[in-house]
């Protein structure tokens, strides 16, 4: 291997771990519609977002900019604080702050706006049927915020009546659901837990990943990952922004966005959609 | 075949081309060698580099126990491959108590299973690092023969141990650089070679010509005779070339020695002939001057009858043509007679205008005679009329004979040319013989009696003969004034 390009690689490899990703707009406007990003699609597509990105800026006819962070928490802090205007986060960090929250949209995957949380192993892990075969063996979550990657998990053992804190021999934080299909096709973790509207996307995308994982378990149905707003939001541009996003699978260029997110389209969001994850709060004693 | 029977026309290019072959071929060898050297160099250094570079990155993932981002750090240098079989170039991450934090091929080396439980190599690697103190990255020497083991202690910022890192790179990973270089040299080689081959063995070649040019003219020493060997020989001043000057030096005596030994047999051979010839002479002369006194005396005296007169002049013309014959091989020397002068030479031209007149000749007469010189006349005379005689009849109707008379610092040179027909080679070993010229005109004496005349006068006779002209050189020393 020739020196530089292995620097060079790893200089690269230092910058996005150090940085956690770059943001898409380097300079963000005072008038800019500041939208966070979550790892809860696959959001490390910079070519496909910068194209939604001018889409949207084009259809509100303001700047838009998008925001990513390491994980779910800084996103769902900056939103709170006002960093952001919207961001499109995991069900349960909404649940956790629903008052100071309001759902703009929800995505209709497969004609539902509902996915779940899926158990994966190794696929030459023959022998786990179901998550208590996994005690004492290395287990990857998602993220501390992630309804499907962590809560979905944790809630499930306790219904098993171990505790989640001793159940594995150890866990890690893979801090996003691509890394945690990753971290069990490599042989990093012995089992997941994984949105499964990522795994079928990356099945499209990465078949060789997925295709050395197996899905051991599926969850219930819980309410998709919302698009979601600041309470304290500019009514109009809210509306604004609602009905570009609605308005997405009516257009030609809408539709090919919405067709490389896997999605039909975003609509209206329903409250009751997530009482299914504020259950499993309660369920996993963190509420 | 044996070495030495080799020619050195073949040898000494062959070992010109044998050396260049030679350095060629260790001077690759070290190149390669060297290449190999540099390479392992190279993959070490940077290695080591990387893996410090790497431990400084993995601190905070070891602090803050981030598998995910040690994992994803020490797959940064390497291709992310799914793939279980690229053992090629392995790194791993062990914590405070040898256990793997951390692999880049995690189902082969499972989190949290201690370093010493995944095979022998990795045994005899834990115990190293065990016994190893400092926090320099080092080679670890002796673990794998077939890998290149690195390690670099993971130390927080106040030296304290947190964990440590293993780069293990396979020796195969040389290989195909290092296949790349012998490819390169041996193309290199390949293209030195072709130009260089040639040429030494051009060189090779022209050292040795000389050589082999000599030898091959000394070969024909003894099968030939000096006078036909004709060589170009090499003309310097190295061994070789002295050797050359020396065999032309030797050559030139080996031609003078033949040539002399040549003249003095054929000299020995004349004289032996000359006296054998003039022994017979005189045991003859004796008699016949016998019986031809009895038959004057008879002739005198008798009245014979017809018939016994007529045989008693049969038997007289016999004996007087004997006598002749016995004469003209007994050349009288004793015979005294007077200075030969400008008349003399004058005499001989008149004598022989009618043979030239009579074949149509054209006769060049230079003499340059302006006094008596102190040679018999009688004697003078008679050599140059044979020798003119013969080269009027040798010449071909309408030819031309020259004749050249001049004194000189060795004394009277007389030189006549004709241009008739050469003397055969056959003919001309016994030129001088009795005898052995005889052409149907005359008794074959005239050379004969010539040779006898000029050695009594202590002279020489030489004779030249080619395709187109014949030249008879007599050169007679000139007595001293007293005695004449």
């Amino acid at each position: 291997m020739n020196r530089r390009t292995l620097l060079r690689g790893l200089a690269a490899g230092l910058g996005a771990s150090l940085l956690g990703g770059a943001p898409v707009a380097a300079a963000i406007g005072h008038d800019s519609l500041r939208i966070g990003l979550t790892p809860v699609f696959l959001d490390d597509q910079l070519a496909f977002l910068e194209r939604w990105r001018a889409y949207l800026e084009r259809q509100m006819e303001r700047p838009v900019a998008f925001v990513q962070r390491s994980s779910y928490r800084e996103i769902t802090e900056l939103l709170l604080t006002g960093g952001l205007d919207c961001a499109w986060l995991c069900g349960y960090p909404y649940v956790r702050h629903r008052e100071r929250l309001q759902l703009v949209v929800t995505p209709l995957y497969r004609g539902r706006p509902q996915y779940q949380s899926l158990l994966i192993v190794g696929e030459r892990d023959r022998r786990t049927r179901e998550l208590p075969d996994l005690e004492g063996r290395v287990f990857a979550y998602a993220d501390p915020l992630s309804n499907s990657g962590w809560l979905v998990p944790q809630a499930q053992i306790r219904l098993y009546g171990k505790d989640p804190a001793f159940f594995f021999r150890r866990s890690f934080f893979a801090w996003s659901h691509r890394n945690v299909v990753e971290a069990v096709a490599v042989g990093l973790a012995d089992g997941g837990a994984v949105d499964s509207y990522v795994w079928e996307a990356l099945e499209v995308l990465h078949p060789e990943l997925t295709s050395r994982t197996r899905v051991v378990q599926r969850s219930d149905a819980f309410g998709f990952p919302p698009i979601v707003a600041r309470q304290d939001l500019d009514a109009l541009a809210l509306r604004e922004f609602k009905c570009v996003l609605m308005a997405m699978s009516e257009t030609d260029t809408g539709r090919a966005l919405l067709n490389e997110l896997f999605l039909d389209a975003f609509t209206s969001p329903d409250q009751d959609l997530y009482e299914g994850i504020r259950a499993l709060m309660q369920q996993a004693g963190l509420s | 075949m044996r070495l030495r029977d080799i020619s050195y026309r073949v040898k000494t290019p062959l070992s010109v081309v044998l050396v260049i072959i030679l350095t060629a071929v260790i001077l690759s060898s070290v190149l390669l060698v060297r290449a190999y050297q540099d390479s392992r160099q190279d993959l070490i250094d940077n290695t080591l580099n990387l893996g410090k570079v790497l431990a400084r990155t993995l601190r905070p993932a070891l602090t803050r126990d981030e598998v995910w981002q040690a994992y994803e750090t020490i797959m940064t240098p390497l291709e992310r491959s799914l793939a279980d079989d690229g053992h090629e170039r392995l790194i791993m991450v062990l914590d405070r108590s040898g256990s793997i934090f951390v692999s880049s091929q995690p189902s082969a080396h499972p989190m949290l299973t201690p370093l010493e439980e995944l095979g022998e190599s990795y045994s005899r690697l834990q115990a190293l690092i065990g016994t190893r103190q400092g926090d320099s990255p080092y080679l670890a020497e002796g673990v794998d023969p077939a890998r290149f083991v690195m390690v670099v202690p993971i130390l927080a910022e106040d030296g304290s141990p947190m964990g440590t890192l293993i780069l293990s790179y396979a020796r195969a990973l040389l290989l195909p650089r290092f296949l790349d270089t012998v490819e390169r040299v041996i193309l290199a080689t390949l293209f030195v070679l072709a130009v260089l081959l040639p040429l030494g063995w051009f060189w090779g070649k022209r050292m040795t010509d000389p050589m082999v040019k000599l030898s091959t003219c000394m070969a024909r020493v003894g099968s030939e005779p000096p006078d036909d060997i004709q060589c170009d020989l090499y003309d310097g001043g190295d061994e070789i070339g002295l050797l050359s000057a020396r065999f032309r030096r030797m050559l030139e005596d080996l031609r003078e020695k033949e040539q002399l030994e040549r003249g003095v047999m054929a000299s020995e051979r004349l004289a032996a002939v000359g006296r054998l010839t003039a022994g017979i002479a005189h045991e003859i002369n004796n008699p016949l001057g016998g019986m031809l006194n009895a038959l004057s005396t008879h002739r005198r005296h008798g009245t014979p009858d017809a018939i016994t007169a007529r045989t008693l002049s049969l038997l007289e013309r016999g004996l007087l043509q004997i006598k002749e014959t016995v004469g003209a091989l007994l050349v009288e020397t004793r015979l005294e007679s007077h200075a030969l002068t400008p008349q003399d030479i004058h005499d001989i031209h008149t004598l022989i205008l009618p043979d030239v007149h009579a074949k149509s000749l054209e006769l060049d007469w230079a003499v340059r005679l302006v006094e008596p010189v102190a040679l018999p006349s009688t004697q003078v005379r008679q050599i140059m009329l044979n020798l003119l005689l013969n080269a009027l009849q040798a010449s071909h109707p309408g030819g031309r004979v020259s004749c050249d008379l001049g004194v000189t610092r060795q004394g009277l040179c007389v030189e006549v040319i004709n241009h008739g027909d050469p003397i055969p080679a056959e003919k001309m070993a016994h030129l001088f013989e009795p005898f052995s010229g005889s052409s149907g005109r005359g008794h074959g004496l005239g050379l004969w009696v010539t040779y006898q005349l000029v050695q009594q006068m202590d002279g020489r006779i030489e004779v030249e003969s080619s395709e187109h002209r014949t030249l008879f050189r007599v050169v007679l020393p000139l007595r001293d004034r007293e005695a004449a």
